[in-house]
């Protein structure tokens, strides 16, 4: 099975070699909400012309007419998260020729991957009287931690105009202009007054990369990190920030725990704070 | 289970599925045109129906707890996450369920907003029920993609309602799923008054739209499949039921909004792991649009009151399942004209964010979510961390009356073309607009073996 470390080195988008004239487009799920595939009939103004651009062979949540590939491209929400989603993707793999992670779930492994940290066995017997029956893994993981994928979509939802962007992108033969810079600059582009700054509100925005348009800010609340980190993210500096400035020092590793928590800098930072917490209490029953 | 994923429409003709002598065996491996991943199988052995199973294999992921350890507002953010479709519904049951334990009250004019950001997803989620999801049963299609080659104006006119249910979600909340600025004790940031007014124009333009829908839907022909069910709502003497209401069923019962678990118990039925809700006595109910026309009518926007008049349909809304596209119509018309007058009437909130303290105790609350009743419960600590998680959705109580109609519908189309027959079982699920991935209960459903007596 290949393996990917997009998780180190964020997904590059790679320009098809060549337009398609109507592409055969498949759009599938594993562990996920819905959400992001829903931002496809969410783009109601360029549905029907979408609907012209591409052939749309594939996708349950829309159409009653089925295929089973090959797709030119292949858009997968969703986290991998049972034995059968790990066989699956490898075969959906092989069907597509453009492979598209869209979202939290199946670019980081969403927040169900908070399950990662030890606590399955433990939470598949709290929330289901006879857990025996459940076939699932311990993790929730990224699809890029099981087999190659060509471009990603970050965010909890997707962002519907960067999903036009790699539309077009894909329609045309060209490389998606996709921003992977961090919400802070965003929110200086938008003109919105710095919640930490103005407010004291932490907020994860400075490694935080942007297509959300910096919409928490700009309503008055910190970034979630919703998008995953940026490139070059120092989360253990701005944990440290927070923890100066006067951020519950319980609350600040659960900042981190959220949408996007098991992509690397942050499940790093996840760690660190455990470690911290361990050391601390080791201390305080020495 | 995905296994069957992508492999086809999934139509299972019977001499393949290994039956009996006698047994007709109806499968759809993974239904479609409905949120999330389910199954229908259905076995009639020498005439009398033996299964009917809508089965889930949407994957877990332990909502319940994940929100352990959590801030209320931690758990307004996580739970919208439950589904995609309809996340407003669990931020109101989350949110109305904090305030409620803490007792705080919020400005009047956040109530509003909040029945106005209930508009949004109930006039996006009809509308992509109605048009993109539905009525390509009834007008012959696989997908409204396929339908706009013939009636592009029609799906067109679906995808502006759509858009505009959207719109209003994007401006109380930023982005249309999982928006941002619901917080307990109001909204993190209240549109400014101009910002709402921009979305007058078009909400005038969408009542003649949406009274057009109704027409339209109410002209549909149903199959022909009547029953009594029993109905479950919540009802509120003066609005129609969204956030606020005592939950009420054309059988009597009346209960509180936090007094679920005194009605209702979730349990496991023999066959599944899947939990089902039923009320004390053993009930099954059905949630959603046909229950709230039913239950609540004289608390209709007069706009779709007279609509539901004008079609005429309200007891056939009751009975007919296939019918419940015509509820939806009056739901939609009625979210769309309470949307423009709350949007014409708007005052800024004095107080955006009412403040509040953490306490200890219990925090449940129902509202209605698009497709029924959503119920949350929280256990909180002193620091007002959750401790435990309880949350019902809709699909998951519907679905025993959902499999129960499924048998009941069976004897009435056998005699059809096995095609037919299981495209009409299919039509007949999505009439409850199921919404799977919300259904944080369901799980792989392990499916007897081909020709396994069942039990």
């Amino acid at each position: 099975m290949p393996a990917a470390d997009s998780h180190l080195h964020p997904t590059r988008p790679k320009a098809p070699a060549e337009a398609i004239a109507r592409p055969r487009v498949g759009v599938a799920k594993l562990t996920s909400c819905d959400g992001c595939q829903l931002t496809i009939l969410d783009l109601e103004d360029h549905l029907l012309e979408i609907a012209a651009a591409f052939e749309i062979v594939e996708f349950p949540e829309a159409t009653s007419n089925r295929s089973s590939g090959p797709y030119d491209v292949l858009l997968v929400e969703g986290s991998v998260s049972t034995p059968e989603q790990v066989e699956w993707i490898t075969e959906l793999r092989r069907r597509a020729g453009i492979l598209v992670t869209i979202g939290a779930c199946a670019t980081a492994g969403g927040i169900q991957a908070l399950r990662n940290w030890g606590n399955e066995p433990a939470w598949r017997a709290s929330v289901y009287p006879r857990p025996e029956l459940l076939e699932t893994l311990a993790t929730s993981t990224a699809i890029s931690d099981h087999v190659v994928v060509d471009a990603e979509l970050r965010g909890c939802p997707i962002d519907p105009h960067q999903l036009l962007e790699l539309l077009a992108s894909l329609r045309v033969g060209r490389r998606p202009q996709l921003a992977d810079e961090a919400v802070c600059l965003a929110c200086k582009r938008r003109g919105t007054v710095c919640v930490v700054v103005a407010e004291g509100i932490p907020c994860l925005g400075p490694v935080t990369q942007t297509g959300c348009g910096a919409i928490c800010p700009a309503f008055g609340r910190g970034c979630y990190a919703c998008f995953g980190p940026k490139e070059q993210a120092n989360v253990e500096s701005l944990a440290a920030w927070f923890a100066e400035h006067g951020v519950d020092e319980t609350s600040v590793p659960r900042l981190f725990a959220g949408f996007t928590a098991y992509a690397p800098p942050f499940r790093e930072q996840a760690e660190r704070a455990t470690r911290h917490a361990h050391g601390q209490k080791e201390r305080t029953d020495a | 289970m995905h296994e069957s994923t992508g492999a086809g429409p999934g139509l299972v003709p019977p001499a393949a599925t290994g039956g009996r002598d006698g047994e007709v065996r109806f499968e759809v491996a993974e239904l479609t045109r409905v949120e999330g991943e389910g199954s229908l199988k259905l076995v009639v052995r020498d005439g009398e129906v033996v299964e009917a199973q809508l089965a889930i294999f949407e994957a877990p992921r332990y909502f319940e707890q994940l929100v352990v350890g959590r801030t209320p507002d931690e758990v307004i953010d996580i739970v919208a996450r439950i589904c995609g479709i309809c996340p407003v519904a669990y931020q109101m049951s989350a949110v109305h369920a904090f305030e409620d334990l803490f007792g705080v009250t919020v400005d009047p004019a956040v109530r509003v907003l909040r029945r106005l950001l209930y508009c949004g997803e109930w006039i996006e989620s009809h509308a992509l029920h109605i048009y993109l999801l539905h009525a390509p049963d009834f007008l012959g299609y696989p997908s409204a993609l396929e339908m706009a080659a013939d009636h592009r104006d029609l799906v067109a006119q679906g995808l502006r309602l759509k858009r505009l249910g959207n719109r209003i979600i994007e401006v109380l909340g930023g982005r249309a799923i999982h928006p941002v600025s619901v917080r307990v004790g109001g909204f993190s940031r209240a549109p400014r008054r101009r910002e709402l007014e921009a979305l007058l124009p078009d909400l005038e333009a969408a009542i003649p739209e949406a009274q057009a829908t109704l027409d339209w839907v109410a002209g549909l022909e149903p199959p022909d499949f009547v029953r009594d069910p029993l109905l479950l709502s919540l009802s509120h003497p003066h609005e129609y039921p969204y956030n606020d209401g005592r939950i009420v069923s054309n059988d009597g019962i009346d209960v509180g909004p936090d007094e679920w678990g005194s009605a209702f118990h979730e349990e496991q039925v023999a066959w599944s792991h899947a939990l089902q809700a039923r009320s004390h006595s053993g009930e099954m109910y059905l949630l959603g649009p046909s229950a709230r026309v039913t239950l609540s009518p004289e608390t209709l926007h007069p706009l779709a009151a007279e609509g539901l008049a004008r079609v005429g349909m309200a007891d056939e809304i009751r009975r007919n399942v296939f019918r419940s596209i015509v509820a939806r119509g009056v739901e939609l018309l009625h979210a769309i004209a309470e949307a423009r007058d709350i949007v014409a009437a708007y005052a800024e909130p004095d107080v955006i964010r009412a403040p509040w303290t953490p306490r200890a105790g219990v925090a449940a609350w129902a509202t209605e979510a698009p497709r029924g009743l959503l119920f949350h419960r929280y256990e909180l600590d002193g620091d007002g961390l959750v401790r435990h998680a309880q949350i019902v959705p809709p699909t998951s109580q519907n679905q025993g009356a959902i499999e129960r109609d499924l048998a009941g519908f069976a004897p009435g189309i056998m005699s059809l073309p096995h095609a037919e027959a299981t495209h009409r079982f299919e039509q007949l699920i999505r009439s409850y607009d199921p919404c799977i991935s919300c259904a944080t209960h369901f799980l792989d459903l392990r499916i007897e073996e081909a020709g396994e007596p069942a039990p």
